[in-house]
């Protein structure tokens, strides 16, 4: 089947084929065209290592150092080279807390939550292994994170990390309130995973108050492949890819120069249009919410507010996400529950897990995400399909 | 039509699937994942691996058809591995693949053809299933060194009716020159003999996940005298020969396995023969036990040739009276009738009417 975008850019590019009403967008979205443009040339006679003396290097090192600039300045780091270009968020969050936690300054504990996604759960369970002392605090029915609760355990902690906002719920969690409080208590460095929060919510260092930030490309409209991990000044982190020395050490490996300048164009992008973001996809998804309400009466959202914009994480009681995300497939709806697995099966969530979700509350959550493609009639039309198979499937 | 195809990997459901196709049909592929180890990962052998699902999603995408992977861990741990354990420690000797089939896999797999608006579920097992003034007939495959009616004689009416077995009507060469044809990636793929959930070792794979299965005790002979010792009743099936670890001189043979007291009987091969068998957990395809009295072929392992035998049906299931002696009929077996190339039914083989009674391990 052809997937084809709805909204803008269905409307667009794409109006004589069958439409696909793809609502995954939290998995990975659509690359803008000025992102696609904006890469081309890396991947064409600027191709050059930017690690090199002549002509060609120089180019592609003014690229990333121009991107490294760029970055800073979203972010509001205090110079480029707390930017550490990484090949997605998976080794931003990798290097943040195996790093830190190896690097610890004389302390061992790391501390983290439940809900995390694995790239920091299984990092902080890696550096377990290698003699850390794992904490990792309760998280209430919401999945969210009372920030007390990570100061209380903070002390003896290299590093703390707990994300901007769960990538599953969609949970907006209070990561200001908790760097303040980690902070006062002094000693730990703070981590935040802000991969999913970035198209939608503030993400700077000012807004978060974290010493260490990870973001992915490929959520925001970049390429997949590229991310990267903001580092404070003074910050010391062990290396957690060893080579040639690139990132001053801290990242080797020879730069994906197009992918870091997609990279740095998607967040531009991102940031620019996140204000009509939060209006025009939140819409698309209140719009679904309340349509979706109205043609099954049965609805149950998996949590309040403050949550992300474009998440709408809920259940359909009597539904079983797994056959109904086929039968959404099949209706040429693309939507997600859980994590998959390796060979593609759902498996329970550890977030609804950690939030005391019971198994048949687990095996009947289903999440639908909205991009920057979208808008309201997606969200209306996205419901009412997705009603009619609820109905079969019912 | 939409035809729900359950495939494995292999080159038998590939054409499966191809074949479906073929004839117009909707096709949408499933792999069940059936199995996990303790940190989540899937098999490396067997017919249930990573590599085996992504061949299946591989098989799927190039007939362009839509194909995913169902969990059911938790039913397959409950229903097939944890008996699977419970019948070795009971010094049984299991056939999981059919309990899997009896307990979970087809059950599941209907369940799933109709929750996913499917018409019919097809699989890539080498049997037949004719349809005769809306009665359905189960018969063995086309090819003979193929054949799996063995494994597929607890489908009765609701089910027969409702599974296409389309891979039964050729043999094994012809499956590969179909595959060939298609140009399916699996053409050339070696068929899988293992059971899925067991990595390489089923010994190995019991001590590690069940407690009770290492007992060690004594190897005695036919009159109660002391051998040797062993290390679990675990190594041992009845008909076994090798690995008994005593030298006898001449051939000889685990004949019984008495777990209460860790007691394996080694004896002679006269001492392996038994007259019949009872039968529990038995199905019948056409829905009626057969009558007292009846002759029919009886298999009492997958690779045994059919024997006849004489069967009169009892208040748990049926009782079998072999018409010649048999040779190491295993209590957990399946043992599967036939009439001609009919697969009657079948059950678990419950206990073994011995032409002479294995000595008692405490005697």
């Amino acid at each position: 089947m052809h997937y084809v975008h709805s909204g803008l850019l269905q409307r667009a590019l794409c109006e004589n084929v069958a439409a696909m009403l793809y609502l995954d967008h939290a998995a990975t979205t659509v690359v803008r065209p000025e992102v696609r443009d904006a890469m081309a040339p890396y991947l064409e006679d600027a191709f050059g290592n930017p690690s090199g003396i002549h002509g060609v290097s120089r180019r592609a090192k003014n690229a990333i150092e121009e991107a490294r600039e760029r970055a800073a300045d979203l972010l509001g780091a205090s110079q480029p080279l707390e930017i550490v270009f990484t090949g997605g968020g998976t080794e931003a969050d990798n290097l943040a807390v195996v790093g830190a936690a190896i690097a610890g300054g004389g302390r061992r504990r790391i501390v983290t939550t439940p809900i995390e996604h694995e790239a920091v759960l299984e990092s902080a369970r890696f550096a377990e292994k290698l003699g850390c002392e794992l904490v990792v605090v309760g998280v209430d029915h919401e999945g969210r994170v009372d920030p007390a609760v990570v100061a209380a355990a903070c002390d003896d902690a290299s590093i703390v990390s707990v994300m901007a906002a769960n990538n599953e719920t969609g949970a907006v969690q209070p990561i200001a309130e908790v760097a303040d409080l980690v902070h006062a208590r002094g000693g730990s460095v703070i981590h935040t995973d802000a991969v999913q929060a970035f198209i939608s919510e503030e993400v700077s260092v000012a807004a978060t108050g974290a010493d260490m930030i990870s973001i992915a490309g490929h959520k925001l409209g970049g390429p997949k492949g590229a991310g990267l991990l903001y580092v404070r000044t003074g910050i010391n982190l062990e290396p957690v890819l060893h080579g040639g020395g690139q990132e001053l050490g801290r990242r080797s490996g020879t730069h994906n120069v197009a992918g870091i300048v997609g990279l740095v164009s998607a967040m531009e992008a991102s940031a620019a249009d996140r204000d009509a973001f939060r209006r025009r996809v939140g819409g698309a998804r209140d719009r679904f919410e309340d349509v979706l309400r109205a043609e099954l009466g049965d609805v149950v959202l998996t949590i309040g507010e403050p949550r992300l914009v474009q998440h709408s994480h809920l259940r359909i009681p009597g539904v079983a996400s797994e056959t109904f995300l086929i039968r959404l497939d099949q209706a040429g709806v693309a939507a997600a529950a859980g994590s998959a697995c390796q060979s593609g099966a759902i498996d329970k969530s550890h977030v609804l897990e950690a939030m005391g979700a019971s198994d048949q509350v687990a095996a009947e959550s289903v999440r639908f995400t909205f991009g920057w493609v979208n808008d309201v009639v997606d969200g209306e039309q996205a419901a009412k399909r997705v009603a009619a198979v609820a109905r079969e499937v019912r | 039509m939409r035809a729900l195809v359950a495939m494995s990997g292999g080159v038998d459901s590939s054409v499966a699937a191809a074949l479906m196709l073929e004839q117009g049909h909707e096709v949408t592929g499933v792999t069940l994942k059936q199995w996990q180890g303790a940190d989540g990962s899937m098999p490396t052998s067997g017919c249930c691996t990573v590599a085996d699902a992504e061949d299946a999603r591989r098989v799927a995408a190039q007939l362009d058809v839509p194909y995913y992977v169902l969990d059911h861990v938790a039913d397959f741990r409950e229903r097939v591995v944890e008996p699977f354990g419970a019948a070795y420690v009971a010094g049984r000797t299991p056939n999981p693949c059919i309990d899997c089939n009896r307990r979970v896999r087809f059950r599941t797999l209907l369940e799933r053809t109709e929750a996913l608006g499917c018409d019919f579920l097809v699989t890539g097992h080498y049997a037949r299933v004719r349809e005769d003034a809306g009665r359905y007939r189960l018969l063995r495959g086309k090819d003979p060194s193929k054949d799996q009616s063995y494994v597929l004689h607890m489908l009765g009416q609701p089910e027969l009716a409702r599974v296409k077995l389309p891979i039964g009507e050729f043999t094994k060469p012809e499956v590969r020159a179909e595959a060939e044809r298609l140009g399916l990636r699996t053409a050339a793929k070696p068929d899988s003999q293992d059971i899925c959930f067991v990595k390489d070792d089923y010994r190995k794979f019991l001590r590690e996940n069940f407690t009770d299965v290492a007992v060690p005790g004594h190897l005695v002979d036919t009159g109660g005298r002391v051998l040797g010792e062993h290390s679990g009743t675990v190594d041992f099936t009845i008909g076994q020969r090798k690995g008994l670890g005593v030298a006898l001189g001449e051939p000889r043979y685990v004949v019984d396995i008495q777990p209460a007291t860790a007691t394996v009987v080694i004896g002679k091969k006269a001492d392996l023969e038994s007259t019949g068998c009872v039968l529990e957990e038995t199905s019948f395809v056409a829905g009626d036990t057969p009558a007292a009295g009846s002759q029919l072929d009886v298999k009492v392992r997958y690779r045994a040739e059919p024997v006849p035998a004489v069967i009169s049906p009892t208040p748990e299931g049926v009782s079998i009276r072999f018409l010649t002696p048999q040779l190491a009929v295993a209590p957990g077996q399946a043992a599967v009738l036939y009439s001609g190339d009919e697969v009657v039914g079948g059950g678990t083989i419950a206990d073994v009417m011995r032409v002479k009674a294995p000595a008692d391990g405490n005697s």
